[in-house]
């Protein structure tokens, strides 16, 4: 996605790229969307204060904090759109609830690499759900719209089912739009990471912009 | 729950009203949710709200009228089914907290009744227990008081680090 996405370098502003909604699906979601920023770095064991900073979050962290996330009005939006698209946030957990769940599961945010625990600490902070992808792998902007007929997923045969809702880039399908793995995920010889926001109704594009800033930052400290 | 929902349902519609009927169902929708979550929040830490709907399994997809309609009626389920239970949980804490307090006053009438706080619906441990004073000699003599229990074992080490501790 070279010069398509706006880059991150420290000490700067990022400018998140948006993508763009299908204009049908739009119409049924407003206020959904698709931004991106992308940073330099290779996959790597996080810093002492990386790893820190994992640690502060978990202390800030309680069960009485998880169930209450789901009153505050970025977590309820996540929560009320999983459920307008066909999935239970009660199974298919939205990516701040799946964290909080591991958090009281495992006793603390476990650091697993730089992109993963940055993505941890943007998601604990702000509660936006975000998404890390292998820029080398995009193309284009990346977007948010219905699968066509005989799309699949990269590296899955299965034909999706017509109509599902995916995050693609020009070449075709990224992922599905919430409750699977990316495909083009960050990889050991990943050398550009680009890091998604998905934007939802009553989620304030601050909030998206500091999430990706946060993201952004943590992976190029 | 009349005043809450129109449950009207949209069977028949077409093109431009059957969206527009879409977006009122997700309105809906969200409403009940915050109502949910309030409720879950509420009941933290005594009691748990069941706010599963059961949806039906499948990929993301712009959900048709349907099923928006089943997931709203399913989530104004669980909102009665969690409104019923704090109600007749906060009657059982009145009536619990009615016969703490005769116990206080009149404890030989309530031999060995233990109250918790959890039965009051108070946080931390603890109880209120009607004994005799002096074991036996109380119960011959019909001394009987309440005694208050002193609360939450104080943090000691887990178990693991001290069986870990012996071993080593």
């Amino acid at each position: 996605m070279e010069g398509a996405a706006a880059r991150f370098a420290t000490g700067g502003e990022p400018s998140p790229e948006q993508g763009w909604v299908a204009p049908h699906i739009v119409a049924e979601f407003p206020g959904l969307g698709i931004a991106w920023v992308e940073v330099d770095a290779r996959p790597s064991s996080s810093s002492e204060p990386v790893r820190r900073r994992l640690r502060d979050l978990s202390d800030r962290f309680y069960g009485a904090h998880a169930i209450h996330m789901r009153e505050q009005p970025i977590p309820w939006s996540y929560r009320v759109f999983f459920r307008q698209i066909g999935l239970d946030p009660d199974r298919t957990r939205t990516p701040a609830e799946r964290l909080a769940l591991d958090r009281l599961h495992d006793g603390a945010f476990i650091s697993r690499d730089l992109p993963a625990d940055a993505l941890t600490i943007a998601i604990a902070e702000t509660y936006v759900a975000l998404r890390a992808y292998d820029a080398g792998c995009l193309e284009g902007r990346l977007c948010i719209r219905d699968s066509a007929p005989g799309e699949s997923l990269p590296g899955r045969p299965a034909e999706l089912e017509h109509g599902t809702l995916i995050v693609a880039d020009e070449r075709g399908p990224v992922e599905l739009l919430f409750g699977g793995e990316p495909r083009r995920g960050v990889e050991r010889d990943t050398r550009r990471i680009a890091i998604a926001a998905i934007q939802v109704k009553g989620v304030p594009q601050m909030a998206i912009d500091e999430a990706l800033w946060i993201a952004a930052s943590v992976i190029q400290s | 729950m009349p005043g809450l929902l129109e449950r009207e349902t949209h069977a028949g519609l077409t093109g431009g009203d059957e969206r527009l009927a879409r977006a009122e169902l997700r309105r809906q929708i969200g409403r009940l949710e915050r109502e949910l979550a309030e409720l879950a929040a509420e009941a933290f830490p005594l009691r748990t709200v069941d706010s599963g709907v059961g949806a039906a399994t499948g990929p993301p997809r712009v959900a048709g009228l349907e099923e928006l309609e089943r997931v709203r009626d399913a989530l104004a389920e669980r909102i009665g089914e969690a409104r019923r239970a704090l109600t007749e949980q906060a009657e059982l804490w009145q009536r619990n907290r009615e016969l703490l307090e005769s116990m206080l006053l009149d404890p030989a009438a309530y031999k060995w009744v233990r109250v918790s706080r959890a039965d009051v619906g108070e946080h931390g441990c603890g109880h209120w227990h009607s004994r005799p004073r002096l074991g036996p000699l109380g119960m011959l003599m019909g001394w009987w008081r309440v005694k208050v229990s002193s609360g939450c074992p104080l943090a000691g080490r887990l178990a693991a680090v001290e069986r870990q501790e012996a071993a080593g």
